[in-house]
């Protein structure tokens, strides 16, 4: 536990680098709604330290199955581990960062 | 010929469960292409229900399946199941896919989602394996994620409306909280019971200490069901709900064919012996000898070479045998020879359904055509006053069913008064013969008295006769009234020996009396041969007689002729001289 928050610290704050992948069912409203409220957050959060790879279940659903997604929209963060899910449309900003471990900068 | 058969099959409207009872009450099983809520408390049982819906579908019916697992991982389900031997791990390739989809306790939530993403990938998986049946166990735990009641609504019709547009025959279960199965309809996603085509209630309760399950189902659209909360057992296939035969149900096939109750009077008495495949109960106090008339039975089955089961819930297998033996019953040979099986149940608890399904699980495990359960009174004992009843009615019926001939002992509380109908379970009416045994205290004795209170179908006997228990078996005696009064025991001995003494007091006095004719007539012989010889005697004297005078006169005539001769013509002398 105490290593693992040693290698990632200085990571996260600098020029550590967040990959995402959201899964997204076709044009749903809440998927869209996502698909927004992450490209907002990267662009306060991480400008230019962020890629993201936006998944349709419905185009690719044996990826979603492969990948366990249930639930849309879906946010999976792959870099910096560990690896992270969080479900739903991002909305409440406030848990996103917390678990993303973005909150000090945010504040 | 040809053109009417190419019209198409009717699809049956029923996915049948594969699960004993259920797919009588239902008229076939689910609804076919729509979607059955399945409603129940935690240890309900839902989980294996569906599961087993799944399993049958896919081994029977050759209709793949999906389990959607909210609440366990699917290896523990598997896990789980291993034990009703349905062999998931063979069907798992290809006929039964399990789809993990429980949330993960690290699972961050924010905003509304919906389940778009698994019925994507559901769908994948649907063609992949043409999946026809679909289970979502414990829908709950992923409604419960979402953020309002609106968006728990629209989930639940967006998931209804993607079953029936694939014509999948679905099953979601719901935790109900606590036994309570009404409170459903007030959770936020209670409107499922309206909205689904069939609801299907499971109810696990404890009453006395004893755990009870029982199942509803509380609607059926579009089909006739059951109404009634049936009890039902989750045994070793799996789901088993104890079910009466429906109406209209065939009739078992009933037999002239007697078999002999193992006592030689008392087939007499019945007019021959128990009807094939009729139910027979013993009744008495304890110690009235009812384990040794079974038994008795159930050797006699044994001898005629029929596989007889013996279930004692009061001694162990092996005590029984020993007790019997010193009545003359010899049963442990056939145990040897496995004829015979002995099954104590003295220490099973449960439930009066478990006995139930045990007892039939072993009478076809070992192919029994006779069965006998001692007592089978145990069945009421506490916490299942209730079901008992039932549960017997559905023993009866399953044996006749089966065409087993069913000897049942039941004990009569001593409490109960010594009235003969105060059988708890009320199963001397359901019985076809009813043998009742009893005591009669009388002149400082004991003695069994056994008397046949009904037998359907069969001339019996009215008589009370008195049971006797020996080292060669069990004899029945005739008893003697006498006064209005019935002899047994030693009362019926001394009488008996007394009836024994004037019999052959008076054997004794007719046979002097004939040996005194004997002689008279001899005498009269005799005195008969004597006359006679007497008679041939006078009648020879007599003759010699006659002959005598003729002779005399002869001489005489020519004496005299010779005297006139000699004399020279003298003249006629007057008289000899």
């Amino acid at each position: 536990m105490r290593r693992f928050r040693d290698r990632s610290e200085p990571a996260m704050n600098r020029s550590a680098k967040f990959k995402f992948r959201l899964y997204v069912a076709d044009d749903a409203p809440n998927s869209a709604q996502a698909v927004a409220n992450l490209s907002a957050l990267c662009r306060t959060h991480l400008p230019d330290r962020h890629e993201i790879e936006v998944v349709d279940v419905f185009r690719e659903p044996k990826r979603a199955l492969a990948d366990r997604i249930f639930m849309t929209p879906t946010l999976v963060k792959l870099a910096p581990s560990p690896v992270l899910r969080i479900v739903g449309t991002l909305s409440r900003i406030q848990p996103v960062l917390q678990a993303l471990g973005l909150e000090i900068s945010a504040a | 010929m040809k053109s009417v058969r190419s019209i198409t099959v009717p699809i049956p409207t029923k996915a049948s469960t594969g699960i004993t009872g259920f797919d009588e009450i239902t008229g076939g099983g689910l609804p076919r292409a729509r979607t059955t809520l399945l409603v129940g408390g935690p240890g309900s049982g839902k989980t294996i229900l569906a599961l087993q819906f799944l399993v049958h579908g896919a081994q029977v019916c050759k209709e793949p399946g999906i389990f959607v697992a909210f609440e366990e991982t699917s290896k523990r389900i598997v896990a789980n199941a291993e034990s009703f031997g349905w062999k998931l791990a063979e069907l798992r390739r290809k006929k039964l896919f399990f789809m993990d989809a429980h949330p993960t306790p690290d699972l961050i939530q924010s905003g509304d989602f919906d389940l778009g993403g698994m019925l994507a990938a559901l769908e994948a998986q649907i063609e992949v394996m043409s999946a026809r049946r679909i289970v979502f166990d414990a829908l709950d735990i992923v409604l419960a994620l979402l953020p309002d009641t609106a968006a728990k609504r629209r989930e639940i019709y967006r998931l209804h409306e993607w079953l029936l547009a694939r014509e999948l025959t679905g099953v979601i279960t719901l935790r109900a909280s606590g036994n309570e199965t009404s409170a459903v309809s007030q959770q936020p996603f209670g409107f499922m019971q309206f909205m689904l085509d069939c609801v299907v209630i499971l109810n696990h309760c404890v009453v006395m200490g004893v755990s009870q399950r029982n199942l509803r189902v509380q609607k059926y659209r579009g089909s006739g069901f059951d109404e009634d909360e049936l009890p039902f057992v989750i045994g070793k296939g799996g789901f088993d709900v104890a079910i009466a035969r429906a109406l209209g149900g065939v009739d078992a096939k009933a037999t002239n064919e007697r078999v002999t109750s193992g006592v030689k009077r008392l087939d007499t008495m019945l007019g021959g012996g128990y009807y094939r495949g009729a139910s027979v109960l013993i009744t008495g106090f304890p110690g009235t000898a009812k384990t040794t008339l079974s038994a008795a039975f159930a050797e006699a089955a044994c001898r005629r070479g029929e596989r007889t089961l013996f279930i004692s819930f009061d001694s162990d297998g092996t005590e029984v045998i020993r007790n019997l033996a010193s009545v003359g019953i010899q049963l442990e040979r056939y145990v040897k020879n496995g004829l015979l099986r002995m099954i104590s149940a003295r220490t099973i608890t449960g439930s009066a359904e478990t006995y139930l399904v045990r007892i039939k699980t072993l009478a076809k495990e070992h192919r029994a055509r006779c069965l006998v359960i001692d007592p089978i009174s145990i069945l009421s004992k506490s916490g299942n006053e209730l079901t008992a009843h039932s549960v017997v009615e559905r023993l009866i019926d399953w044996s006749k069913a089966a065409g087993t001939t069913l000897v049942c002992t039941s004990l009569l509380d001593e409490m109960s008064g010594q009235s003969e109908g105060a059988s708890p379970l009320q199963i001397s009416m359901l019985a076809d013969t009813w043998i009742h045994l009893n005591y009669l205290v009388q002149a400082g004795e004991r003695n069994r008295g056994i008397s046949i209170i009904k037998s359907r179908g069969m001339a019996h006997s009215n008589q009370v006769r008195e049971l006797i228990l020996s080292d060669v078996g069990v004899t029945l005696a005739d008893t003697y009234t006498a006064g209005g009064e019935v002899l047994m025991g030693t009362l019926r001995w001394e009488k008996e020996r007394s009836e024994r003494v004037a019999n052959e007091a008076s054997e004794v006095a007719g046979k002097l009396k004939r040996v005194r004719l004997d002689a008279e007539e001899a005498e009269l012989e005799v005195r008969v041969k004597s006359l006679q010889t007497e008679l041939v005697a006078k009648q020879v004297e007599k003759a010699l007689l006659a002959r005598a005078t003729e002779s005399r006169k002869g001489e005489l005539s020519r004496g005299r002729t010779r005297m006139e001769e000699l004399r020279g013509a003298d003249a006629a002398i007057p008289g000899p001289k």
